[in-house]
């Protein structure tokens, strides 16, 4: 029974991160260690990173949390699900790899993921 | 002049309720919106999507929860001004005196903040050169359709607004209709017949292409439209477009003299008001250890904000706390009894 326990106590409260590049238009760079589960456009926020509006608060209705994903990445990424699209129809400058950062979780599979940040939100 | 117990800033969800609270207990109240409808986000958002997380409401849409709060302000006399924004809010004795965009005025000793993330307004063209030529050959909205008779147009977007207008125009002018991809996201049946029109000639279709630059001396001249893969194309056009949906701007609350942080106004979680004595923020745009920006909380901040304004706009009574179901008071203002 003690072990059982001590097992428990001991064990370390693992949580997983993965790192998150924001590049923004100026070109400085900000490496985050951002928490699996959260949203890329979370990491930002929550990390004051500038250029990153999200002012509808991640419900894809906004269009104020656009990125740029660099090629190679934009294609590992999970696809955009239905209204993405629509709400990047209305971003500033919206290019073929532009995503909303809301809709990107963050997870082991996106270790490293560079995004950068459009010049404006709107 | 308007003269009233409080004035409340923002016509949605949160600043309906406040309203209610308000007329409930007694006090006046007027409402100004930028939007030129009621309903705030839910009404320009997402009208059709539906909302699970209004307490005893297990779903409802934007437009269904919009029109069930007007409902529930139907036995009090509001007054909304739609269609304006606040420009102006000037300290003045012991009121507030806060001026729209229309160039009406109130005085009142009790201004709420139910602003969301500040007002609507048009996204605009990414490059620069557009803005010399907004409002005269360059447009985000229409309001007379017959200046654009004989002439070229360029419209740009993909929603709704952009194909129906394109579909309308080509009745009479040379339309250009630009868009950012193959894809549309307006009705299906308005796709269709835009897609008719273009077969047809009336329509000349341009798909992923976007605005790049605009030229002409005093009037618009053309624009050059550019390809994803980088090719220009330049366009003749008398008048340009652009239905980008809206945005939210803070605009002129930024300059009331308002702790902000980021987009957000700070508030305390007894009166939600702000640095400022009778200024009251509540909803999304306002800040507070715990915020959370669900329209529930708006609901409890707006109560909340409504008796604190009952203090300053009475400031020789008493106020009770009452229930609906049974105080008179309470049931004849709602014309319940006689």
């Amino acid at each position: 029974m003690f072990y059982i326990l001590a097992l428990f106590f001991f064990t370390p409260i693992y949580i997983s991160m993965a790192k998150i590049t924001y590049i923004t238009h100026e070109n400085e760079k900000h490496t985050i260690e951002v928490q699996n589960g959260l949203t890329v456009m979370e990491g930002a926020v929550q990390n004051d990173i500038p250029g990153i509006d999200a002012d509808c608060g991640g419900g894809m209705a906004c269009a104020t949390c656009h990125v740029y994903v660099k090629e190679d990445w934009f294609n590992k990424l999970p696809k955009k699900e239905d209204g993405e699209d629509d709400m990047l129809d209305m971003a500033f400058e919206p290019k073929a790899n532009s995503r909303l950062s809301c809709q990107i979780i963050v997870s082991d599979e996106i270790d490293g993921l560079e995004v950068n940040i459009p010049s404006k939100q709107a | 002049m308007n003269k009233t117990d409080a004035l409340i800033i923002g016509a949605g969800p949160t600043g309906l309720f406040t309203a209610h609270q308000l007329k409930l207990i007694g006090l006046d109240c007027e409402i100004v919106d930028n939007l030129d409808k009621i309903g705030g986000q839910c009404i320009e958002l997402y009208p059709d999507k539906p909302i699970y997380d209004i307490p005893a409401v297990p779903e409802c849409t934007g437009e269904e929860l919009t029109n069930n709060l007007i409902s529930q302000l139907k036995p009090f006399n509001i007054k909304f001004h739609l269609s304006e924004r606040v420009e102006e809010v000037k300290k003045e004795d012991t009121n507030w005196l806060v001026k729209t965009s229309s160039g009406n005025s109130f005085l009142t000793p009790n201004v709420i903040i139910a602003g969301g993330v500040g007002s609507f307004e048009p996204r605009k063209f990414a490059p620069k050169e557009c803005e010399k030529y907004e409002n005269k050959s360059l447009f985000y909205s229409v309001k007379d359709k017959n200046i654009f008779n004989g002439k070229i147009v360029s419209i740009f977007g993909g929603g709704d607004s952009a194909l129906d207008w394109a579909i309308e125009l080509s009745k009479n002018c040379k339309i250009n209709l630009i868009h950012r991809r193959d894809e549309f996201r307006g009705a299906q049946a308005t796709v269709d017949k835009m897609q008719e029109l273009v077969k047809l000639g009336k329509i000349n279709l341009f798909t992923k292409y976007q605005m790049a630059n605009a030229q002409g001396d005093q009037k618009l001249e053309s624009i050059d439209i550019k390809h994803d893969n980088n090719e220009i194309k330049n366009l003749k056009s008398d008048y340009v477009l652009g239905f980008f949906g809206l945005i939210m701007q803070l605009g002129p609350i930024a300059n009331w003299g308002l702790n902000l942080n980021k987009k957000t106004i700070e508030v305390d979680t007894e009166k939600f008001e702000t640095n400022q004595k009778g200024i009251y923020a509540v909803g999304d745009i306002c800040n507070y250890p715990g915020k959370l920006k669900l329209i529930l909380s708006g609901f409890h901040e707006g109560a909340l904000a409504a008796r604190a304004c009952f203090k300053l706009a009475r400031p020789n009574e008493k106020y009770r706390f009452e229930f609906t179901t049974t105080s008179s008071n309470l049931l004849k203002r709602l014309g319940k009894k006689e």
